[in-house]
């Protein structure tokens, strides 16, 4: 199956056209079949590249770096040194510059943005992803030498303790503790897993840190098994991600080869070995135990806790779940100290968070960027935003673990405390920002069908609450709920809240919740007046297709 | 048209392939045995083997573009698993079926990111077009019509994908556009 690595688009407006852009799109074309890669780089004209200020502008995906005036002679070292040889070709780059939004813009270069603060992705977008050496000139296991060579064990792990890291694959929960249960256990065998499993909707910043510097997770992943004691680790990516896929095969083939991955690493007596193991569709195999079930090659059905995998996890041993961006903080930890990754963030919430975001902005896309930011700053500067000047309504921080913020709470700083004290969530990282057309309680529903789609079926609250609140949810949007209904929802949320086995069920609730908590006047006027406030919803009364 | 409609790297959406049934019992036979020998063999080590078990299913359902009766039989002898229990894994996960469908899979990213930007308006004309409803087929056997949960590439949503083609941006308008570039 072809699989396009690089789009390159040219721009072809007049302006663009009448300077030259076809002969830069031909000759890009030609450099493109010169260096064989015609089957792995699509090249398209554009009309709208979000900027005109240096045309003929060339931009160039994933990384969307864009690059102008470009004239037909540069073809070659564009083709050549970013294409082929994967690092931005700095000489033709297009003055910094924001863009007029529409197209995803993954900033790759480091303070692009007012405050911007790379840490897990400072080597994305800038070293050849499939070159071992790239990275070890950025520092690549330097900190896992370290490691290996000047601190034992428990100084890792101690390290890590006091950089106040916590986990970014929702929960918050510190990792340094988790890290220490995992080593206490007296137990010969042990696993490290790396949760690579995103499905949160809104997210995609796992797989840009495993596209962009897949060595950071493998040099993430020795560490981790060094502090608690395991030699052997697996990276469970979601099926869909393939290019994240191939590019760590081949850097776990290339680390083998070092020396990096296998016996006795450095001399030290260490030993590790790493698997990749895809996943084959099912969101709630995210959540850790159904992870481990679905490694073991069963279905994917969260297991009940306790035990937690840190005592009984991957065949029955002390595991240690993470996520990526999690175990992509450990490398530029162990090598820059505790105290460095302090002076990021906030004092509970040390360190950068990674953000998608989306909706109705002039900007989406992604940043890293300090925790405690706030939403207003998030909107107006990184999203450069609201679209067509319409006005903020409510953000949607994304997956299970997110929640419905409603704009008074948008200057309350996003670290994990200020966000639990505010009764919200940061969730996984994706701000999906929405103005006054979105209708909560269409939202509401969407959210509602994703948990009711995703449910694993094991137990009766999640999969009868989630189908029950969507159906009443989905007649409430058809002007046809009855004032009756909210208190129903609000029964369902309290099932769904006590009575799941996982995450998934506990935290459908919070949806309905969010909504009568901060719309509950929005909603009402479905059901009292039958009209939609937002004008998004057919009030049609009839029953939806679905 | 723009940059709107045309591939985005690295993402490859559940189950899609091209359907060639009917498939001959050595083609099953010949897809299982691979999909086995590439992870060492039946013998490996049990552990391993069960590791093992979803990647095999995984990439049979891709070379087979389904995985019928006979593939879990099949497995089922090689690995000594009932067949109840290979049958019983698979219809967890999205990404294997268990059977056959259109030529061309269309899968509709209905998560909340790609609704609110337009993807609501975008499902209509989908529905409208095609005559079909979600995972509906249609009677010549053209076109099976699914929808998904984000695939990670909503910062372009809303987000259509055919095949391994992936749109982005998508409007009601291109709709007819999109499925038109399809035999
Ligand atoms: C339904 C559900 C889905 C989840 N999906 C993911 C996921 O895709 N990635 C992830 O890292 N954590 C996910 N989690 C959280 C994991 O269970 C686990 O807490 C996490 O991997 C721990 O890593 P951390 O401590 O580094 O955050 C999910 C949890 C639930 C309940
Ligand atoms: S809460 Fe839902 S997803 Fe979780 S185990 Fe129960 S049924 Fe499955
Ligand atoms: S209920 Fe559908 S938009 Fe109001
Ligand atoms: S929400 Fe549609 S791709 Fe993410």
């Amino acid at each position: 199956m072809k699989a396009v690595r690089a789009l390159v688009l040219v721009s072809n407006d007049p302006d663009s056209l009448a300077r030259g852009a076809q002969e830069v799109y031909r000759r890009i074309q030609d450099e493109v079949k010169a260096f064989g890669l015609q089957d792995e780089v699509s090249v398209t004209m554009v009309a709208d590249i979000g900027r005109h200020d240096a045309v003929p502008m060339v931009m160039v995906y994933p990384e969307a770096v864009v690059y102008g005036p470009v004239k037909p002679d540069d073809a070659r070292t564009l083709v050549e040194e970013h294409l082929y040889k994967g690092r931005v070709a700095p000489g033709l780059m297009a003055p910094a510059r924001e863009m007029t939004g529409r197209i995803a813009w993954l900033s790759a270069r480091k303070g692009t943005l007012p405050a911007e603060q790379r840490i897990v992705l400072e080597r994305a977008g800038i070293i050849d992803p499939d070159d071992i050496e790239d990275y070890i000139a950025h520092d690549g296991y330097l900190a896992l030498g370290k490691a290996l060579t000047e601190m034992k064990p428990a100084d890792v792990i101690e390290e890590i303790a006091r950089s106040g890291l916590r986990g970014r694959g929702g929960a918050g929960f510190p990792t340094g503790t988790k890290m220490r249960m995992v080593a206490r256990e007296n137990k010969a065998k042990k696993y490290v897993i790396c949760n690579a499993d995103e499905s949160e909707p809104g997210t995609f910043k796992d797989r840009l840190i495993l596209e962009g510097d897949p060595h950071s997770i493998i040099e993430a992943m020795l560490l981790a098994g060094y502090a608690v004691g395991a030699d052997e680790g697996f990276v469970y990516v979601r099926g869909e991600y393939v290019l994240a896929q191939t590019r760590l095969k081949k850097a776990i083939a290339q680390a083998e080869e070092m020396g990096f991955l296998g016996q006795d690493i450095f001399g030290s007596g260490f030993n590790f070995k790493l698997h990749i193991h895809s996943g084959a569709g099912a969101y709630v195999c995210g959540e850790e135990t159904a992870l481990i079930e679905s490694i073991e090659g069963k279905r994917g059905e969260p297991r009940p806790r306790p035990p937690y995998p840190t005592q009984v996890g991957l065949w029955g041993k002390p595991t240690l779940v993470n996520n990526v961006e999690t175990l992509a903080n450990l490398p530029p930890i162990i090598r820059n100290g505790a105290a460095w990754f302090k002076q990021f963030g906030t004092p509970n919430s040390a360190g950068t968070k990674v953000y998608t975001i989306l909706g109705n902005v002039n900007m989406t896309g992604l940043i890293e960027v300090p925790m405690g930011i706030t939403l207003r700053e998030v909107i107006s500067i990184y999203a450069k935003g609201m679209r067509d000047g319409r006005a903020f309504k409510l953000a949607q921080t994304g997956g299970s673990s997110g929640s419905i913020i409603p704009a008074v709470l948008q200057d309350t700083p996003m670290d994990f405390d200020s966000y639990a004290k505010a009764g919200v969530s940061l969730g996984s990282g994706a701000l999906l920002i929405c103005n006054e057309d979105t209708c909560v309680v269409d939202l509401a529903k969407v959210l509602m069908n994703f948990f009711k789609s995703e449910s694993c079926g094991r137990c009766g609250p999640c999969r009868i609450g989630t189908d029950r609140a969507y159906q009443i949810l989905d007649h409430i949007s058809q002007g046809v709920g009855k004032l009756s209904d909210l208190n129903d929802l609000d029964t369902l949320a309290n099932g769904l809240n006590q009575f799941s086995n996982c995450g998934l069920g506990q935290t459908a609730a919070v949806p309905i919740r969010d909504m009568l908590k901060y719309f509950r006047a929005e909603v009402e006027a479905h059901i009292k007046l039958k009209v939609c406030p937002a004008g998004a919803c057919a009030m049609s009364g009839i029953a939806s297709r679905r | 048209m723009s940059v709107e409609t045309t591939a985005v790297e690295g993402i490859e959406p559940g189950g899609v392939y091209l359907p060639r049934p009917p498939l001959s019992e050595e083609e099953v036979r010949a897809a299982v045995q691979s999909a086995i020998t590439r992870r060492g063999g039946a013998a490996a080590d049990p552990v391993e083997m069960r590791e093992a078990l979803i990647p095999i299913l995984s990439e049979v359902n891709q070379t087979l573009g389904y995985l019928p009766p006979e593939a879990f039989v099949e497995v089922g002898r090689q690995l000594r698993m009932p067949v109840s229990q290979l049958f019983s894994v698979a219809s967890f996960y999205q990404m294997l079926s268990t059977k056959p469908r259109g030529r061309h899979i269309i899968q509709f990213c209905e998560s909340a990111p790609c609704h609110v930007v337009g993807g609501r308006q975008v499902w209509t004309a989908l529905q409208e077009a095609l005559k079909l409803g979600p995972g509906e087929t249609s009677s010549d056997g053209k076109w099976t019509l699914q929808t998904t949960s984000c695939i990670g590439i909503c910062a372009v949503g809303p987000v259509l994908v055919v095949d391994a083609d992936i749109y982005g941006n998508v409007t009601p308008a291109q709709v007819t556009e999109i499925l038109a570039k399809y035999q």
